[in-house]
């Protein structure tokens, strides 16, 4: 039976790097330089990646469970500040404000977004089966991703130059001013994460849920609330996160939500679902995997395989750390909750 | 009349229905919804093999779409002028079902002893690997023919004729679409048929034993790691076979065909009719193929009347309403539409 195809997205979502070169060839840079410049561009992923997937580790933390339409939230960050971006430039503000404006309104979007997704699909089924959510999560990431459509349409959309476009070298690489402010706002953001969850009350009463739901609801936790606001904060970074990675590869897609999802969600994984430090090193380590993975596995295979593969690789990485550690790199913590 | 003959009659309606179907549906509506029959039918080969995965072992398979690819593309590169091979699909289906069957194994093995949720990730994550691979193994040999597809498949032949091919009985024109149904009938009676045996047997109280409590079927002296492996390995062998008659039936595969979608479609049917229960699976397949092409054709001119022109892509429309239906499913109807008896009372009485 025909059904809306999935686009190539491996074809599209590629290091900017092999976009540069004519045939997805890339410069021709020395050996120690390709190095290099793969890990800044894994490092620039890594943090996107690492974004994304504190959202799955929060929700997974508190609730056991995998929000899958998380890449869709993503997906309607991006295209939300997308929209809301193009049509201040062209009321003539300001570069800097109209960005600010635009991740503002898209964080919004997104957490509006994530409190209902919390209250219409999952909250309902918190004593149910435990395949229901993850079937509901589906439902809601076909909605998403169908909505977005109807929105945006099946196009790829460009997005306009609001960073600023200059690049610097470092040894013979090149890093772009976007990969800095994307990767010091990543590490901002984290550090400000990780503040709010171990500095202040609402991330004592956060973790306190994480431990124990029933103990904490003893202690006057109102844990429907901690879990909605949890949904929200995950939703307000996969809005950044969003933004990033329309910012970073230039494009902004209404499928472009599933494949980031997933690989956010190895990186969470990686690093040890429902530790929050786990998601962000799993984020970063899967960043430089891809990224070394694609420059090098030509050189490695003799040409067989080549930088298509690239997506193969979070895959392979999740199949082997759940073969091997299916708790993660830092996961001892929750290793045997839930 | 005593149950025995009663029952009888019953088999044989039921049986002239399913033979009269194609040709009151051919005659009233075309062969365009024979072919729909035809999906259908295919749909609920693979919702069956699915049904035994997910509904009896309770193993989350979001992948398993992958195993329809092996046996497709197995049946495409065995019979087709891509390499020249014109083997007989008698001998592929079997050889599909084995191939599917030991790529099911050699992912079950390392994976199922990890938890459910991971279990679903872990298997999509298979599915887009081999989409991937698929897609990408034209170069430097060119196995798959890459994102093209393979085309110019031999169809499935019986007795020497090609289903393709119209054919005269008793003065009525058979058209290939409807010798293709008749095949694919009998083919899903045999797997309902196998379905039926397996969950009454051992092996099926023990899938059902350890999805409602696997620690407890441990204590019961079950091996839980073989059993669920047998699950996965024949789920997968279904896949496999449906996959090598879907390849024969449309004479072209290609990797878009294999996407997490059509994953997640056949799970829909398996989980909307009623995990673990036949009827309702076989209710989920029909409607889950029957009503979004009902749609396809009747969305346009509903919307046409209504308001004058086409407000929303009727495609679009149908994924946003299958969307709204699966959480509305799991909301209101956890078990499905028409589930088993036994997982009814379990699910009410929580």
């Amino acid at each position: 039976m025909p059904l809306p195809v999935t686009i190539e997205r491996s074809e599209r979502i590629r290091h900017p790097l092999r976009e540069e070169g004519p045939g997805g060839g890339g410069p021709i840079i020395a050996s120690v330089d390709i190095f290099l410049q793969q890990l800044i561009n894994g490092l620039t992923l890594g943090s996107i990646y690492a974004l994304v997937a504190l959202g799955y580790t929060m929700v997974y933390g508190i609730l056991g469970l995998i929000n899958f339409a998380h890449g869709e939230v993503v997906m309607i960050g991006a295209l939300t500040a997308l929209a809301v971006a193009k049509m201040l430039a062209a009321a003539g503000l300001p570069a800097p404000l109209v960005l600010l404006l635009a991740l503002a309104a898209a964080a919004l979007v997104c957490m509006a977004l994530g409190a209902t997704i919390e209250r219409v699909a999952y909250r309902p089924l918190r004593n149910a089966p435990r395949l229901a959510p993850l079937i509901t999560a589906i439902g809601v990431s076909i909605v998403l991703q169908q909505v977005a459509m109807l929105v945006w349409g099946r196009n790829y959309h460009s997005v306009p130059q609001l960073l600023p476009a200059g690049s610097h070298e470092i040894l013979g690489a090149q890093i772009t001013e976007v990969q800095l402010i994307i990767m010091a706002t990543a590490a901002l953001t984290m550090l400000g994460l990780m503040q709010l969850v171990n500095r202040t009350k609402l991330g004592r009463a956060m973790r306190a849920t994480a431990e124990s739901p029933a103990i904490a609801a003893l202690m006057g936790v109102d844990a429907n609330r901690i879990i909605m606001l949890t949904f929200v904060i995950g939703s307000a970074l996969g809005a950044l996160a969003g933004v990033m990675v329309s910012a970073n590869y230039g494009i902004a897609h209404y499928h472009m939500g599933f494949l980031l999802g997933l690989k956010a969600f190895t990186a969470a994984v990686l690093g040890g679902i429902g530790n929050l430090g786990g998601a962000m090193v799993g984020g970063l380590l899967l960043g430089v995997i891809e990224a070394l993975g694609a420059g090098y596995i030509g050189d490695l295979t003799g040409g067989v395989l080549g930088s298509n593969y690239q997506d193969v690789f979070a895959f392979f990485v999740l199949i082997v750390v759940l073969i091997f550690r299916p708790s993660g790199l830092m996961g001892e913590k929750v290793a045997e909750r839930a | 009349m005593n149950p025995r003959h009663r029952a009888f009659v019953g088999t044989a309606l039921i049986a002239v229905a399913l033979a009269m179907l194609p040709l009151v549906v051919g005659g009233a509506l075309g062969n365009t919804w024979v072919r729909v029959l035809d999906y259908a039918l295919l749909y609920i080969i693979l919702a069956l093999g699915l049904n035994i995965v997910v509904g009896f072992a309770g193993l989350l398979d979001l992948g398993y779409i992958a195993f329809y690819a092996v046996g497709a593309y197995l049946y495409a590169l065995l019979a087709s002028p891509h390499f020249g091979l014109h083997w007989p699909a008698w001998a592929i289906l079997p050889l599909g079902a084995l191939v599917a069957g030991f790529f099911g194994v050699l992912l079950g093995a390392p994976t199922l002893r990890l938890r459910g949720d991971y279990l679903a990730i872990v298997t999509l994550g298979f599915g887009e690997i081999i989409r991937i691979f698929l897609n990408n193994l034209n170069t430097p040999v060119n196995i798959t023919n890459g994102p093209q597809g393979i085309a110019r498949i031999d169809p499935i032949s019986v007795a020497g004729h090609p289903l393709s091919k119209p054919i005269e009985v008793f003065g009525v024109t058979l058209s290939g679409v409807m010798l293709y149904y008749y095949l694919f009938v009998l083919l899903a009676i045999a797997i309902v048929f196998v379905g039926i045996r397996l969950q009454d047997s051992r092996i099926g109280r023990a899938w059902v034993a350890i999805r409602e409590d696997e620690i407890a079927a441990k204590a019961c002296g079950i091996d839980t790691r073989n059993v669920k492996l047998l699950a996965f390995a024949m789920g997968a062998s279904f896949g496999g076979v449906a996959g090598g008659l879907f390849a024969g039936f449309q004479e072209f595969v290609s990797p878009e065909s294999f996407g997490l979608l059509e994953s997640v479609m056949v799970l829909c049917m398996v989980v909307l009719g009623g995990m673990g229960h036949i009827p309702g699976v076989i209710l989920g397949g029909l409607l889950l193929t029957l009503l979004p092409e009902a749609f396809r054709y009747g969305a346009g001119p509903v919307q046409q009347a209504l308001f004058g022109k086409v407000l929303l892509d009727p495609e679009s429309l149908r994924m946003l309403l299958f969307g709204i239906a699966l959480i509305l499913v799991m909301l209101y109807r956890p078990a499905g539409l028409w589930p088993e008896a036994r997982h009814r009372r379990e699910l009410s009485g929580k």
